[in-house]
């Protein structure tokens, strides 16, 4: 017989969790009390915020494919969790966070840190539940780990009551393989595989948005290889960033408000269009009245409930990519669109003439955020995994980062939650230290988690941190200066010394204003062995272009 | 819009009815009524909801309560697609009970299914309508209660939630 709190841990142990991301408080301490006995088998990471330790844990599930594991106490430790769940859940990002709760007898009674955890997490996780009894902590845990991974992932939360904490039972753990209310994998059916194949091959002009889902099915090659054989233009997502490398001559380059002009633009030129892991957000399609009304879609989806949610398909094809890819690769004729592609590339000029010249190559002025982004592409490894915020700094990122490789591309994309950068790095870091781990920040989104610095100090991890600063929320004042009459209401910050903040976490640090010291302090920041801090000044009001204004269509995409 | 009935089948677990109704609320849309009972298989309850809502809105509200893990399965129906009553009780001050209410009574095929020393409790089962017409009809009797259920309803077309549960992968 072991306590509860054992039983916990040892699930963990079971599930073969590399670490977890925590917090202590009461109602959870038998849990920490366990783990004493445990750091052998299992790696605690003690975050400075509960918000700290699920982004970390976002961070680390989403560059190791691995379910990322979250401690944390009742109220107030729970509640701090929630702004990460909803990340989680939007961003399909597959969680288990387990929090303490008030004993069994108390519930209800509003006892010291009792909230309710269940009924508050309900709306941002893929399933919940509340634990009273030793005896059901495994079978939650097992059940728990199952529905975070499979399927479309997501967050899962264990609420464990203290009296089960430290009750005696059992520890005999059998991992879950189903639930017979849950089925996360559909048959592809060959009706639809043999529809969409006779679309694409009748199609003049194709073309294919991919997104996260081919990450989340590792489809990576598969996708790469209906490419090969289909020669379709294929254009990424913001999540979908890394499933293709850049280098692959079908890529055309990202979709959506900030992404690229061409791929925007010709989503109202295309005949047939194939979505492939991806969810039409809005940021994607702009006005829907207005989006690819000319085009057939084809949709590769896992989620029925994707199918047809924003753009009406005439072909779903439900069912894991890494499975329906293979058989719509073998279903399309070998082919090349080389007019279609000369479309694109005519396009491009444009953009590089009206904003990559701008951003990436202005040699007077104040320094541009693009200009380090292409510095750090200088000098990153091919594998280098970049970590944003949320901002102009993410989409500036975003747009000049060369992606190579898959699961190198770590932000908050659907719910855009500020301050997710920081911790969300450190996570990924943990997961390999050998890795580069770039993080790249605003001033308003690092403050709202600076106290992780401490976290990174404590655990050494060689978080490269680049703050591009512009004292301002940037893309808010962008917003007021293209649709509010230039009123700036409450964007522009007075910021502390950065670099004594960094010094004082024992993080070395360099501050960048002119351009000349730019390319030697990137340099330096990627090759320092240890965590490093890099703060530069950038213009202070430089605007985001491309951009399709919200209630705009694709075809309306502005360049400046 | 039109009006449907969703029939839910779930697992018996806490806090599933929440996760059904918050897919509604999320989305602004009214319950119009809402009944949840055991079905006849153990440890599965059955949940019917009424809403009325547009074709785009009905295929999306049943796919997202579909996704819900303790779900078992969703079907809606258009209400020619199904058979379904809702109970009304009515309560009668027992000095309204004079020969022109007894004949209200035997019209719509009430019953009087408690007599108090004070009041009548009536019972009578239709459809919303039905019901409500009674209600309209019982007002000027003093009516000092009224209570009605949400839908219950059986579907015309053939489906067995046994048979789902068996062909499991």
């Amino acid at each position: 017989m072991v306590r509860g709190a054992d039983i916990v841990v040892r699930s963990l142990i079971a599930e073969n969790a590399e670490f977890i991301f925590g917090y202590p408080g009461g109602a959870i301490m038998p849990v920490y009390d366990a783990l004493y006995d445990y750091s052998d088998q299992i790696k605690h990471v003690l975050t400075r915020h509960e918000q700290g330790a699920i982004h970390a844990a976002q961070g680390y599930a989403r560059v190791s494919g691995k379910v990322g594991v979250v401690l944390a106490t009742s109220g107030p430790g729970a509640t701090n969790l929630i702004t990460g769940l909803a990340d989680a859940q939007i961003d399909s990002t597959p969680l288990v966070c387990i929090t303490g709760q008030v004993a069994a007898h108390l519930l209800g009674s509003d006892a010291f840190q009792e909230t309710d955890v269940i009924g508050l997490s309900m709306p941002g996780t893929k399933w919940n539940i509340q634990v009273r009894r030793v005896e059901d902590i495994a079978p939650a845990i097992a059940k728990a780990f199952h529905i975070a991974k499979t399927g479309r992932p997501g967050p899962v939360l264990v609420d464990i009551t203290k009296n089960a904490q430290v009750e005696f039972g059992e520890f005999n753990y059998e991992p879950c393989f189903g639930i017979r209310s849950y089925r996360p994998y559909v048959n592809i059916n060959p009706t639809a595989i043999a529809a969409a194949a006779q679309l694409i091959n009748d199609a003049k002009r194709p073309y294919v948005l991919y997104g996260q889902g081919v990450i989340l099915a590792n489809a990576e090659k598969e996708l790469k290889e209906f490419l090969d054989k289909s020669g379709i233009p294929a254009a990424s997502t913001l999540l979908g960033s890394g499933a293709l490398s850049q280098d692959h001559p079908s890529y055309v380059g990202k979709l959506g408000m900030h992404g690229n002009y061409a791929p925007n633009l010709l989503t109202n030129q295309c005949d047939i269009l194939i979505a492939i892991g991806m969810r039409f957000d809005d940021r994607v399609t702009g006005d829907l009245k207005r989006y690819a009304k000319q085009a057939q879609v084809v949709h590769l989806e896992l989620d029925p409930s994707e199918i047809d949610k924003n753009v009406k398909c005439a072909v779903p094809v439900l069912g894991d990519c890494k499975q329906s890819l293979p058989l719509l690769t073998d279903a399309v004729n070998s082919n090349t669109h080389h007019e279609w592609f000369e479309k694109f590339r005519e396009l491009d000029k444009e953009e590089k003439a009206a904003v990559m010249s701008y951003d990436l190559e202005s040699t007077h002025g104040g320094l541009h955020m693009g200009e380090v982004i292409q510095l750090i592409n200088q000098f990153k490894d091919e594998n280098a995994i970049l970590v944003t915020d949320v901002g102009q700094h993410q989409m500036i990122s975003w747009r000049y980062f060369n992606y190579k490789e898959s699961r190198t591309q770590v932000t908050s994309g659907g719910l855009g939650t500020m301050g997710f950068a920081l911790p969300a790095a450190l996570g990924a870091q943990l997961h390999d230290f050998k890795r580069q781990v770039i993080c790249v920040v605003g001033d308003g989104g690092i403050q709202m988690t600076i106290q992780e610095f401490g976290t990174i100090m404590q655990t050494k991890a060689p978080v490269k941190v680049v703050l591009l600063n512009n004292n301002y929320l940037g893309m808010v004042r962008q917003w007021q200066q293209l649709f509010f009459d230039k009123r700036y209401s409450f964007t522009e910050l007075e910021n502390p010394d950065f670099i004594k903040i960094a010094e004082a976490y024992k993080l070395r640090a360099v501050k960048v204003t002119e351009r000349h010291e730019l390319k030697e302090a990137v340099a330096q920041m990627i090759l320092h062995e240890g965590p490093f801090f890099l703060e530069v000044v950038v213009e202070k009001e430089d605007n985001v272009f491309p951009m399709i204004a919200t209630g705009c269509s694709v075809e309306e995409v502005r360049l400046s | 819009m039109n009006r449907y009935t969703i029939l839910v089948y779930t697992e018996n677990f806490i806090g599933i009815l929440n996760r059904i109704t918050i897919i509604f609320t999320r989305r602004g849309i009214n319950i119009d009524a809402l009944t949840a009972s055991e079905s006849r298989l153990d440890g599965i309850h059955k949940i019917t909801i009424e809403v009325t809502v547009t074709d785009d809105q009905i295929i999306q509200l049943s796919k997202q309560i579909e996704k819900v893990v303790d779900v078992i399965k969703v079907y809606y129906f258009m209400d020619h697609e199904v058979v379904y009553q809702e109970i009304a009780l009515y309560k009668i001050p027992i000095e309204s009970l004079d020969p022109s209410l007894e004949k209200v009574i035997r019209q719509f095929n009430a019953h009087i299914i408690a007599a108090e020393k004070e009041f009548v409790v009536l019972e009578f089962t239709g459809h919303k309508e039905d019901t409500q017409a009674l209600l309209e009809i019982l007002k000027p009797f003093n009516l000092l209660e009224f209570a009605r259920s949400g839908r219950v309803a059986i579907a015309k077309p053939k489906f067995s939630i046994t048979e789902y549960l068996n062909n499991q992968t």
